[in-house]
């Protein structure tokens, strides 16, 4: 698993990545109301804003962490976007995308390297 | 390096402290570090008070007395705050205090505040206000320019103010102030207790039954610690605050209300009592009564609104409103806007064109460049339960 600067995590199988945000960022946020996945489709570039998630106070981007084609999001958060805070890294995921270039995952944080960032 | 350099020039509460032992997420507010939450989280302090009670800091907020000159009566002080406010406080009842906002020369609104007709701690009559703590310093200078030849004014910088709100917080306060049970809402008293003496009115800005608490600035963090030990009470933050308020339909200064709406247009004409309205026993004679005067005789071009979104996503400000689905005809603009945890949908208030304020009328809205459906709905969206 793979982390980005933005609290994203990254599952490679293939050259398909299931992306979601940390339990670092949950806490942050806190209680999740509303996942906005419309716009979680198609071609997109590193940073575009691929999801917003909202809580009670505010709406968050979630960005596409790499180059890539969004291929399927995570339908069970329309009518449970609290999966997001009970279970971050497992049915709580936001999208799976096809990697322009896998290789990419390459230059993101391992686990120890976003522990320190988030410490 | 700039984000600590913003902070030092924050101000400070007097619970300041017990903030930061309670693990409150400390956020910049009117000047103020004051927190947005605690452990619980937005949600789970929302519905907290709505449940039992909940304890917020609110003591970025202004308390000023108006006290009369010597040899002069509590008559002329409420007649010269009347100069510069829409209300009847002439009129209002020793023990009372009622909503009201000053005014500017446009008829658009400067801040809003409490105003209680009582006696300050030496006994000597006098009015206390609550305004906003952004509008404070501003709130001082206009009543120091415009009024202050006729009254004394003092702004308490060295007091606390903090709300007790819901259901249980009657019990919770009198445990330690048992006279407070028999107040209702929008009754004020002194109160004297082992914890300090304190000035307490029966308000808030929940929509539930509570208290707001006066006590010297000194005496807060014992008096706060006494109430949060009660297991009925919860402190809560900023963030709960906002959207308790915002589903009991209440508007919040610099979102709802601002220097270019009228009280008519925010439809706080039910705060505005007759003897200072068209045919009353002083009517007009405040800032902007020539602007406000046809508004109330004719209706106003715009009118605060609730809206209610048709999905499950929030509206938030400042998005835009519209007539239809192709965001062609703008109609207004959302002010304060998100999710109603009590509701258990999102919730929202804004401005529209006067022909399109009836509640049930289905408008839309532009959030992140799409039309998003929602209906104009009537306030609050949850009942309010004061204790009358």
């Amino acid at each position: 698993m793979k982390f980005t600067e933005e609290h994203e995590w990254l599952r490679l199988e293939g050259d398909i990545a299931t992306v979601g945000i940390t339990e670092h960022a949950t806490v942050q946020l806190g209680d999740l109301v509303f996942v906005d996945l419309s716009d979680a489709e198609g071609e997109m570039s590193k940073g575009d804003t691929a999801v917003v998630v909202e809580s009670v106070k505010a709406a968050s981007d979630v960005y596409a962490p790499l180059d890539g084609e969004i291929i399927e999001s995570n339908e069970a958060l329309e009518d449970n976007p609290g999966l997001v805070n009970e279970d971050p890294l497992g049915q709580g995921w936001l999208f799976k995308m096809k990697l322009a270039n896998p290789g990419d995952m390459d230059a993101l944080m391992d686990e120890a390297a976003y522990k320190a960032m988030t410490e | 390096m700039s984000d600590s350099v913003q902070t030092d020039e924050l101000k400070l509460t007097p619970l300041n402290d017990l903030h930061q032992s309670l693990g409150g997420k400390m956020v910049p507010f009117a000047g103020y570090s004051l927190p947005v939450q605690y452990a619980l989280g937005v949600m789970k302090e929302h519905l907290w008070v709505r449940e039992a009670a909940g304890l917020f800091d609110v003591s970025h907020m202004g308390q000023v007395w108006l006290r009369p000159k010597a040899g002069e009566s509590l008559e002329q002080v409420c007649l010269a705050l009347e100069s510069l406010v829409p209300q009847d406080i002439l009129g209002l009842k020793p023990g009372r205090q009622r909503y009201a906002f000053f005014t500017n020369e446009a008829g658009g609104l400067r801040d809003d505040m409490m105003v209680a007709k009582t006696h300050d701690e030496d006994g000597n009559d006098a009015l206390f206000l609550v305004v906003n703590g952004a509008c404070k310093d501003a709130d001082l200078a206009h009543m120091q320019a415009q009024i202050g030849d006729a009254l004394d004014i003092e702004m308490m910088d060295n007091r606390a103010l903090m709300a007790l709100q819901g259901p249980t917080a009657e019990a919770a306060l009198a445990a330690h102030y048992p006279e407070v049970a028999a107040l209702t809402f929008m009754q004020v008293g002194w109160f004297d207790g082992p914890l300090g003496k304190v000035f307490i009115s029966r308000s808030g800005y929940s929509g539930e039954d509570g208290f707001e608490i006066s006590v010297a600035g000194d005496q807060a963090e014992a008096l706060a610690r006494a109430l949060l030990a009660d297991d009925s009470v919860e402190a809560i933050g900023l963030g709960a605050r906002d959207s308790l308020r915002l589903e009991a339909g209440l508007c919040l200064y610099g979102n709802d209300l601002d220097p270019e709406t009228s009280p008519v247009e925010a439809d706080l004409v039910w705060a505005m009592q007759k003897a200072r309205k068209t045919g009353g026993a002083r009517e007009g004679g405040y800032p902007g009564w020539s602007t406000i005067a046809p508004q109330l005789a004719a209706g106003p071009s715009i009118k605060r609104v609730g809206l209610q979104p048709a999905s499950r996503a929030p509206l938030r400000p400042p998005a835009e409103l519209y007539a239809d689905e192709a965001l062609s005809q703008p109609i207004g603009r959302v002010t304060s806007g998100g999710f109603g945890p009590s509701a258990q949908s999102p919730v929202a208030m804004g401005y529209v064109d006067a022909s399109f304020a009836e509640p049930g009328k289905a408008i839309f809205a532009k959030q992140r460049n799409k039309a998003m459906a929602l209906s104009v709905a009537s306030l609050p969206f949850v009942a309010q339960r004061y204790k009358r």
